[in-house]
């Protein structure tokens, strides 16, 4: 024994001597992962937190996040003499005097972007592929929870140095939270310590940002964690991979030194694209006041399409009985984006409603294989991004000489009209991307060889595909639509007569699919 | 580059050069291009009346009327003024090219002499704002730039954007770009308000604020990348751009390595 | 549909392909070498981060290509970390993938359902429990509980209240009062009529009261004025509004009536403001009209008159609550 194994050996003896772990610990150590690159995509948000907790406890030491007029006389003259808030001259403080300071600023902000676009990736990739079905339900909620948290987070932390662009972001917000009805000003004054802007907002977003917001997302991070792990991974179908089991690389020592090795990999791009791209140059934007405004004041992009709905939103008020109603503010602002995130958080039990599948899925879906869903996500994703790109509206126009009065009207008509359009290509990709898997599973794949018969015909020489391929296309399942009686045996309408129709509806659109080829069919083939 | 002076530590320069080396990245350091100006006002004041009358009839009148009257397609010039006529001739916006949305920036059809004719001519017909003297432009010695940049953000800044980069109007009018722009040409724009523009009046702007202003935008155009690329300066848009494909596309292609069996 | 119909035979997990490494000593030492350059690189990233900590001061530019002119010190700083960073973990990686077993397992999955006993088990022992403690049957406890709780989530809420001071007339109130002078943003100087040419804007804000010295973002944020002049014959106001306007001079709140910002991209030729976050289009000459985006109200818009030393001042304070809209907003 050498003596590095036997200090290994002490150390665990130790721990399992006071914890009594070695049970656990060797169960957990060779916990098996399957290895897929979109299933780092999750991991690579996990790191950009951490590294957003490590860069961002370095900017606290020198962030004063106090709305106190300053007038600054730090490095960069171009500044030198304006009046501004303390939060914005500390962060002119970090940026110049700190050596390293902008760096860390930069890497900070850029961590902000990857974080909210792997969670995003993150998301599609669950979404279709289907990994969120039973068990995980809870977990797909978890995860949306974590995207509206990260929305917020992010919004909050770029507007904590209180710069011209941030100002107006915090201005917009503000208008939204007084167009609730009744209380909307109430909770717009308590919020802002009175008036906008005040002096109170700056300091109380720094709380919430460094402290309340990353407590809530330490611990949904770890049970979303905890949960993959006591659930174990997902896995694509192939041959071998059942529901019964998981194939994949043990967690000691591969995929620690893989999952490891992809932290620093992560850290390393965010720095590189920090040291090479500037990112929320404060300097430039000047300090916030609300008389100022720059062309093309846009949020993070996270938010893009959020500003692009209000953007696209139509001039409706109601005034009544002495009060004002803004629909203009609240449908795009805030009762869109509602609909738009309960009906992603429930969407696997609206699924399964659907379906009327209550069993345990492990092995993913195909996203072809199911076309509804995947149509779905499509609707759905275009008509986010159609409000994203209205977001950008002024500076598509600006770089590409368009007008910003056009783009508002496509986006109008377009956040309408694309999204069932969407549906309906998505629907129909799907179901033929199944008929060529059928056909290859039939007759093979071409080979482009023409053979010319005995009898002078010509025809192009097919190769059968491999038994392993064969499984992969044929391996998923196909069930019909359920069947929802309307009237019952007594020969009487039921009372959910009109549920179990739109159910019905719904479950025979999910089941229109390119039926599989089974084991009769290759026989009869070979028949031929 | 003097900037951040105040905080400079000085060390060798060797270490550093031997880095510089090391890497092998074309470096070279950046050098601050002043290029002298001839003053439009010095040409205007020798320029004569009748040969700028004489280029008006021939290249402008079709459109502003024989006698600068204007038409059913162009405005009266008169009383625009020289400052005016420079602007619009000496930066290429006039003649138009063709009849779009809005007049560009281009390559200008007139030699200088040719564009102070015209102005000297514009002029005679009623007064209207002078072309600035050297004295009113001299932004390298008068002028501060924090309150240029105060002032650029309070008038400036809702159309040309933060950084002068320029900025979308309705109906596919924009506001160009600042960078670039001859002082003498930022000076006229302020006070005769061309196209879209209106005007900043003396009394509102006065000319030392509006030195400060062109003092700024001359200080943005040269200041170099403090934080590495700039994105256009154009804010939060072309960052996320950036984040969407560079930044995910390299952090995905590691995924696809490191998930790839080795050989 | 296709479940009854006989699926296709599993062929099972493909055999397992061995490396090079595997079996070729040499190919080991060769993948050994590569993980051990890479963690090199990295060791030579930290050193020149440090490097350039020390040694490149804050104040040197150099030229990149794409990137321009380039402070020095932030990007090699930044590049000596990232390169430190990234080839740490393109060594890890690269040594799992290499030389670690790459031999993949099976293991069994188990339902998380428990088994019949323990669940019914549980049923049972919730039953008992509630049972026991007389939840069904003590409906007086079970009420008074449940105010109790109701209840007590208000406390917290109520010791919110001091965050901010209740709005009152806040909203609708400005600095703006009949006779305060407009002065230029910045510089504070009064204006005549006669300092704006026709085709003219000024960025306004009411001048300081005597003795006040510096103003409030809260004021500015609903003092805002953007004062312009066009020909007077260019208006298209009723009688009274036109009487607010002097001598082609008309005054508008600069703060957005949709979501308050500030609304002074003024286009000369159209006379149209345009708000440059969510792109609401006034019409000047028509008291601010609406005429495109979200905006559903015009600009409030300030009645002008002179003073006796011919300076603008307001003839009164605004009519109507300046900014986004409100509840309690009434028109």
């Amino acid at each position: 024994m050498t003596a590095r194994e036997r200090i290994a050996g002490n150390v665990a003896n130790y721990v399992d001597e006071r914890t009594g772990a070695a049970a656990w610990m060797k169960k957990n150590l060779n916990k098996v992962f399957p290895d897929h690159w979109s299933f780092l995509l999750g991991e690579i948000a996990l790191y950009s937190f951490i590294i957003l907790l490590l860069s961002g406890t370095f900017l606290t030491f020198w962030f004063d996040p106090s709305q106190r007029e300053v007038v600054y006389e730090g490095a960069y003259q171009p500044l030198s003499g304006l009046k501004m808030s303390a939060a914005y001259a500390s962060t002119l403080h970090i940026s110049f005097e700190v050596r390293g300071g902008l760096l860390m600023r930069q890497i900070h902000h850029w961590a902000a972007l990857f974080f909210m676009v792997a969670i995003v990736v993150h998301l599609l990739r669950v979404y279709f592929t289907g990994a969120f079905r039973k068990p995980r339900e809870f977990n797909w909620i978890i995860g949306v929870g974590l995207l509206t948290l990260g929305i917020v987070e992010g919004f909050l932390g770029y507007s904590l140095p209180d710069d011209l662009l941030s100002g107006t972001g915090i201005r917009i917000a503000e208008a939204i939270i007084q167009a609730v009805p009744v209380v909307g000003t109430y909770i717009a004054f308590f919020a802002f310590g009175g008036a906008f802007p005040g002096e109170a907002f700056i300091p109380r977003i720094f709380t919430v940002h460094v402290l309340l917001l990353p407590g809530i997302f330490l611990a949904l991070i770890t049970v979303h964690l905890m949960l993959v792990w006591y659930q174990k991974h997902t896995q694509y179908p192939g041959p071998g991979r059942t529901e019964k089991n998981v194939v994949g690389y043990p967690l000691f020592p591969v995929y620690m030194a893989k999952a490891g090795g992809f932290f620093f990999i992560v850290f390393g791009v965010t720095t590189f694209i920090a040291a090479v791209a500037s990112i929320n140059p404060i300097w430039l934007y000047g300090p916030y006041t609300p008389g100022q405004i720059s062309a093309g004041s846009q949020p993070d992009w996270y938010m893009g399409w959020l500003d692009g709905l209000v953007r696209m939103a139509p001039p409706l008020e109601t005034h009544a009985f002495g009060h004002t109603i803004s629909w203009n503010i609240l449908i795009p602002g805030l009762i869109v984006p509602g609909i738009m995130f309960t009906g992603l958080a429930l969407y696997p039990f609206i699924e399964s409603w659907i379906t009327g599948d209550k069993r345990e899925h492990h092995l993913l879906d195909r996203p072809r294989n199911v076309p509804n869903r995947t149509a779905t996500g499509a609707m759905a994703l275009t008509f986010t991004l159609v409000a994203l790109i209205n977001g950008g509206n002024d500076i598509i126009a600006q770089q590409f000489h368009l007008s910003i009065n056009q783009i508002m009207w496509f986006s109008r008509i377009g956040i309408i009209v694309l999204p069932p359009i969407a549906f309906v290509i998505t629907k129909r990709i799907c179901i033929s991307l199944q008929r060529a898997d059928r056909e290859l599973v039939l007759h093979g794949k071409e080979t482009g060889r023409l053979v010319r018969l005995a009898h002078g015909e010509f025809i192009e020489v097919h190769e059968e595909i491999s038994p392993e391929k064969k499984w992969l296309l044929t391996s998923h399942e196909q069930s019909g639509p359920l069947e929802l009686p309307e009237i019952d045996k007594a020969g009487v309408r039921r009372t959910d007569a009109i549920r179990n129709k739109i159910r019905s509806r719904m479950s025979v659109a999910n089941a229109e699919v390119a039926p599989k080829v089974s084991a009769q069919d290759l026989k009869e083939i070979e028949h031929h | 580059m003097k900037r951040l002076s105040k905080y400079r530590r000085h060390r060798a320069a060797a270490p550093m050069l031997l880095v510089l080396a090391l890497l092998a990245i074309g470096t070279t350091f950046s050098v601050a291009s002043a290029t002298p100006n001839k003053s439009a006002l010095a040409l205007a004041r020798s320029a004569s009346i009748e040969e700028g009358k004489q280029i008006f009839l021939k290249g402008c009148s079709s459109c502003h009327g024989l006698n600068a009257e204007g038409g059913a397609i162009a405005p009266s010039l008169i009383g625009v003024g020289a400052a005016s006529v420079d602007f619009q001739v000496a930066t290429g916006r006039m003649p138009m090219a063709d009849m779009s949305t809005q007049a560009m920036r281009k390559k200008p059809v007139y030699t200088p002499e040719q564009v102070a004719a015209l102005a000297v001519y514009v002029a005679s017909l009623a007064p209207g704002p002078a072309i600035p003297g050297d004295e009113l432009l001299n932004y390298e010695r008068d002028g501060s730039v924090a309150d240029g940049g105060e002032l650029f953000r309070n008038n400036c800044a809702m159309c040309h954007n933060f950084a002068g980069q320029g900025g979308a109007l309705t109906q596919g009018k924009y506001a160009p770009t600042v960078m670039g722009v001859e002082p003498r040409h930022i000076y006229e724009a302020m006070i005769t308000g061309p196209q879209s523009m209106p005007v900043f009046s003396d009394k509102i702007i006065t000319p030392e604020e509006k030195l400060s202003i062109i003092k700024w935008i001359k200080f943005a155009e040269s200041e170099p990348a403090l934080g590495g690329a700039s994105l256009g300066r154009v804010g939060p848009v072309t960052e996320g751009l950036l984040v969407w494909t560079l930044g995910i596309g390299i952090l995905i292609g590691v995924a696809v390595w490191l998930a790839m069996k080795a050989r | 549909m296709a479940n009854d119909l006989e699926a296709i035979n599993d062929p099972g997990i493909p055999a397992h392909v061995h490396r090079k490494a595997d079996s070729d000593p040499l190919a080991a030492k060769k993948a050994e070498r590569q993980v051990a350059i890479l963690f090199a690189l990295s060791a030579i990233g930290t050193i020149l981060f440090i490097v350039s900590y020390v040694a490149i001061p804050e104040d040197i530019f150099v030229f990149i290509p794409v990137m321009g002119s380039t402070n020095a010190h932030q990007l090699f700083l930044g590049l000596g970390l990232a390169f430190s960073l990234f080839f740490i973990g393109m060594g890890a990686i690269h040594w799992a993938k290499t030389l670690m077993p790459d031999q993949e397992v099976s293991v069994q999955r188990h339902e998380f359902r428990s088994d019949e006993e323990d669940r019914d088990e549980l049923v049972k022992t919730a039953k008992e429990g509630a049972a026991a403690a007389g939840l069904g049957r003590r409906t007086l406890i079970k009420r008074t509980l449940g105010l109790s709780l109701g209840l007590v989530g208000l406390s917290p809420l109520l010791l919110l209240r001091d965050l901010g001071p209740l709005p009152g007339k806040s909203l609708s109130t400005t600095s703006w009062k009949a006779g305060t002078r407009l002065v230029t943003d910045p510089g504070d100087r009064p204006i005549k009529p006669e300092d704006l040419e026709v085709g003219a804007v000024a960025q306004v804000l009411p001048a300081m009261l005597p003795g006040q010295d510096h103003r409030v973002l809260s004021d500015i944020g609903k003092d805002a004025v953007l004062l312009i002049r066009l020909r007077p014959e260019e208006f298209n106001l009723d009688a009274e509004r036109l009487s607010w306007t002097h001598e082609g001079i008309i005054a508008f709140s600069k703060i957005c009536s949709h979501m308050g910002c500030a609304v002074a991209l003024y286009e000369q030729q159209t006379k149209h403001l345009l708000c440059p976050c969510h792109q609401s289009t006034f019409d000047v000459t028509r008291a601010a009209k609406v005429l495109f985006g979200p905006a559903a109200r015009p600009l409030p818009q300030l009645a002008l008159a002179l003073d006796s030393e011919g300076y603008l001042v307001a003839k009164q304070p605004f009519n109507e609550p300046v900014g986004p809209s409100f509840w309690e907003r009434s028109s």
